[in-house]
């Protein structure tokens, strides 16, 4: 199936609740699994447009975030690219050993990574892709709309 | 969405209203930086109207509980949802926070 909703986003993160909600009632068909798609699905997609316009664009309102969501069947993917030089997603601490939990920062990946079925990168570090797979069995009607 | 700030037996009462985001954290933490400046020292964020916390509104609990902690106070979280409390267990905050169910139990217990 080819990518259900496509958006180029200016790097705002005022935008950030807008466009979740944007996606996220794009995607209600999904309500067969909703608390995964509420809370996991929402929160990594949350962060990675975080991450995309905070440290990938550099807060730089010129640079634009594409967000890709694709369903196919039980799976729901969302890839978000920025604009920057990317970063080496392997360099980031656990942010909940003792060290770092006292750390204002550094939670966001952590959070995709734990909320997500699969979660990667590309080589150069600028593009995320989100994968969360709903209740298996229970495939998801029609599909996101752009 | 916003912060009603209120006292309430020489406590700090801040509900959150709506999520606590990259979008509004500054807001938030100038708001409690205010007070804690301004003498309070006991503070109580409730979030009976919270739906979503991300991962910066987070960062931002964890500053504010260190400033205050700094001055020799303490700040309290309350009623979080389902979802903000699975949050927290999954980034251990909830060990560094008292999180009480209601926002009453968080103020009679300071």
């Amino acid at each position: 199936m080819a990518d259900d909703l496509v958006l180029e986003l200016p790097s705002d993160v005022r935008s950030i609740e807008h466009v979740v909600d944007y996606v996220m009632s794009a995607c209600d068909t999904c309500s067969c699994d909703a608390r995964r798609m509420r809370l996991n699905f929402r929160v990594g997609l949350t962060e990675a447009l975080s991450n995309a316009m905070m440290y990938g664009n550099g807060d730089d309102p010129t640079k634009r975030v594409r967000v890709e969501v694709t369903i196919k069947g039980t799976r729901i993917e969302a890839r978000i690219t920025d604009q920057g030089v990317g970063f080496d997603p392997g360099s980031v601490p656990d942010p909940t050993s003792p060290d770092n939990l006292l750390k204002s920062g550094g939670r966001g990946l952590f959070l995709m990574r734990q909320l997500c079925d699969e979660v990667s990168f590309n080589d150069q570090g600028n593009q995320v892709t989100l994968v969360l797979c709903l209740e298996q069995g229970v495939p998801l009607e029609g599909g996101a709309q752009a | 969405m916003g912060f009603q700030v209120s006292q309430s037996g020489g406590v700090t009462l801040v509900e959150v209203e709506g999520q606590l985001i990259v979008g509004n954290r500054q807001e938030l933490k100038q708001r409690v930086l205010e007070q804690l400046e301004g003498g309070d020292r006991k503070f109580v964020i409730d979030f009976s109207s919270t739906g979503y916390i991300d991962s910066s509104g987070l960062g931002v609990l964890v500053s504010l509980s260190k400033k205050i902690r700094e001055q020799g106070g303490e700040l309290r979280l309350s009623s979080l949802n389902e979802d903000l409390r699975t949050l927290f267990e999954l980034t251990k905050l909830d060990t560094l926070f008292r999180i009480t169910d209601t926002k009453e139990e968080a103020l009679d217990g300071f």
